[in-house]
């Protein structure tokens, strides 16, 4: 795991001691994160990589995850679609099955930091653990347009705690306690993000048969309606009319997902026989991903609906042009004919592109603006500025607070 | 002037953090835009309006302030969107009276463009008012004369540029910047000061601000 020093070269020595100077004022102070996963999913990933970073500039950090059984992980699941606004039925038994893992767990953990950050609903009934401690509720959900049911249920939790904290302006809620923006962050030393050497790049390239004969435009995501695998297919074509181009589709395995297995084949016979449309069934492979993203000349992302969309910081990071959907998060790291284009259709899509193939300076520069734009607002250091700072804001409560 | 004159008082640099915090105010029309501008905290006028400043500190050319993007981008109205764009924020002091020109270019638009009060964004697009939350600390750097200053201008974030120039001068009701202000009134040279003081800082990314700023010292230390 990398540490602090490291992240030195790229956001400089000030920003480091920033942080350094931050935890100077955290100073005998505790924090616990608490989720329901110690590995896999967004919030293992980030909270993997924060924690050493964290405890390495002093911060007594540290990070415990609940438990649950099948039945209470399946209600979690239920819980999620139906927070993104998805039709899900929900039964009472779901919330009994929910509030008793949410008991046992009350019982069984201890919960003594000077604050606490919950992630997500599924911990979210610790919340009657609080005693004169600062409690946080992180949620890294889309909920701008929440089944009502759940998240009325939610609310009574969340309006106990003293803060919470979304990705995106437009997630936030009417809620009785004060709300903060953090969004995630990528980690620029991680495997799917670092620098790699060119021949890295070929081989990954070499296996998927890819050549670098023509202009490749990528899209990475998994095959999922919501990311609009067909219309990206469309887009490709309508530009391919006019360039030379290639397009990859590249995702994440669907094996236990039946909607994903069935999008694929429709994307599959969308392609039909183009030898330039490579679709790709990725492993869990990071360093893949990086290469392909570095060896593309435009990044797709034209998701309907979209979290926050770290995809496009990842490419934004690799200095790519890229074109997105006006959807989640994506508008806080594309700013629109500043670093990157934005889109609302297929035709939208394809026009971008083409502008971008046509004027390559001008796909040059968007890309440099948008890794400058990472840089300073989407990175682990960002990240962890902000956990701090928002803690030191439920300590001081003013608008401006002189440390 | 002798760089390595040792000033009347040192100059300790200052870092500034900031955190946003979400209102839960939204506008989807310009009736409604207007109608929050006048309510919310300066906090948060400050933060649409200088939030571009920070985040994109290196996007060349610099996007305009929030309002000006939303209402291009979102409700494609460019003329206030260019109108609301060249409001010359270093004319205006005080929050107060940034949030009044502000105020009066878009009720001067609708009072010529009735029609435009209703026009709604697109689902989902509407205009979210943030405030900012902000954390003033003092570094580890301190100058005692000019030459130690204008390395340590080298060094520090950006953050730290942005505190001492914008922070100070509009936010905090200052008047002037902390460089001018310590040149000045530390160092003795009334030209120098003045001469950063004339910069318009609106009209450069601050990394372009501290390269001229380190320019202008230099030169003027050289030239004696």
């Amino acid at each position: 795991m990398a540490t602090i020093e490291e992240y030195i070269p790229i956001v400089g020595q000030a920003v480091v001691d920033d942080l350094r100077l931050l935890a100077t004022r955290l100073q005998g102070k505790s924090i616990l994160n608490v989720n329901s996963t110690s590995v896999g999913g967004g919030v293992a990933e980030i909270l993997t990589r924060m924690l050493p970073l964290l405890q390495e500039i002093g911060v007594s950090a540290r990070w415990d995850v609940i438990k649950g059984g099948n039945q209470f992980f399946e209600v979690t699941k239920k819980f999620h679609n139906a927070l993104h606004g998805r039709p899900t039925e929900i039964t009472a038994k779901d919330f009994d099955v929910f509030i008793e893992t949410g008991r046992a767990n009350i019982a069984e953990m201890q919960i003594d930091a000077d604050a606490v950050f919950i992630h997500d609903p599924q911990p979210i009934a610790l919340i009657q653990k609080k005693k004169d401690n600062n409690w946080i509720w992180r949620c890294h959900i889309d909920v701008s347009n929440p089944n009502r049911e759940v998240w009325d249920f939610l609310r009574g939790f969340i309006s106990q705690y003293d803060a919470a904290i979304f990705s995106a302006p437009q997630f936030s809620q009417e809620l009785s306690i004060r709300q903060f923006l953090i969004s995630p962050s990528i980690d620029p030393l991680s495997d799917k993000n670092r620098e790699l050497p060119e021949s890295t790049i070929d081989k990954v390239l070499e296996k998927y048969g890819i050549e670098r004969d023509k202009p490749i435009i990528t899209q990475i995501s998994r095959f999922d309606r919501l990311k609009d695998p067909i219309g990206v297919i469309e887009a490709y074509k309508k530009v391919k009319r006019y360039h030379d181009c290639q397009l990859i589709l590249a995702g994440g395995g669907a094996s236990d997902d039946p909607e994903g297995i069935q999008v694929l084949e429709e994307v599959r016979n969308r392609a039909a026989d183009d030898k330039d449309i490579h679709i790709l069934l990725l492993p869990h492979n990071d360093i893949e991903v990086n290469a392909l993203q570095r060896a593309s000349d435009i990044i797709l992302q034209k998701s309907l609906k979209e979290g926050f969309g770290l995809t496009v910081a990842e490419a934004l990071w690799k200095g790519k042009p890229v074109v997105a959907s006006n959807v989640g998060g994506i508008p806080l790291q594309i700013t629109h004919k500043y670093s990157g284009l934005l889109c609302y259709s297929v035709d939208g899509a394809a026009f971008a592109i083409k502008q971008l193939l046509n004027s390559p300076e001008y796909a040059r520069k968007l890309g440099e603006n948008g890794r400058e734009h990472i840089k300073n607002n989407y990175l682990l250091t960002r990240h962890i500025r902000d956990y701090l700072l928002l803690y030191l804001s439920l300590i001081h409560q003013q608008d401006i607070v002189y440390l | 002037m002798n760089s390595f004159a040792t000033a009347r008082e040192p100059f300790r640099f200052y870092t500034r953090m900031q955190l946003a915090e979400l209102t839960g105010l939204k506008a989807s029309n310009l009736e409604e835009l207007l109608y929050y501008i006048k309510q919310v905290p300066t906090s948060s006028i400050y933060q649409h309006t200088h939030r571009y400043l920070q985040q994109h500190q290196y996007v060349s050319p610099e996007p305009p302030n929030d309002f000006a993007y939303w209402v291009s981008e979102t409700l494609k109205e460019s003329e206030l969107a260019e109108e609301l764009a060249s409001i010359d924020t270093i004319q205006y002091p005080t929050l107060r009276s940034l949030r009044e020109k502000i105020i009066l270019t878009i009720e001067n638009h609708l009072s010529l463009h009735p029609k435009l009060r209703q026009k709604n964004a697109p689902d989902g697009h509407d205009f979210y008012f943030v405030k900012s939350v902000n954390f003033i600390l003092p570094t580890n750097y301190v100058a005692t004369n000019l030459h130690e200053f204008t390395e340590l201008l080298k060094k520090i974030t950006l953050d730290s540029i942005y505190f001492h120039i914008f922070e100070a001068r509009l936010r905090l009701e200052k008047g002037t910047n902390d460089f001018s202000r310590w040149i000045e009134t530390s160092v003795g040279d009334k030209e120098l000061a003045d001469r950063i003081a004339q910069l318009d800082p609106y009209t450069h990314t601050l990394e372009h601000l501290r390269g001229t700023i380190i320019k202008r010292i230099t030169y003027s230390t050289v030239k004696v």
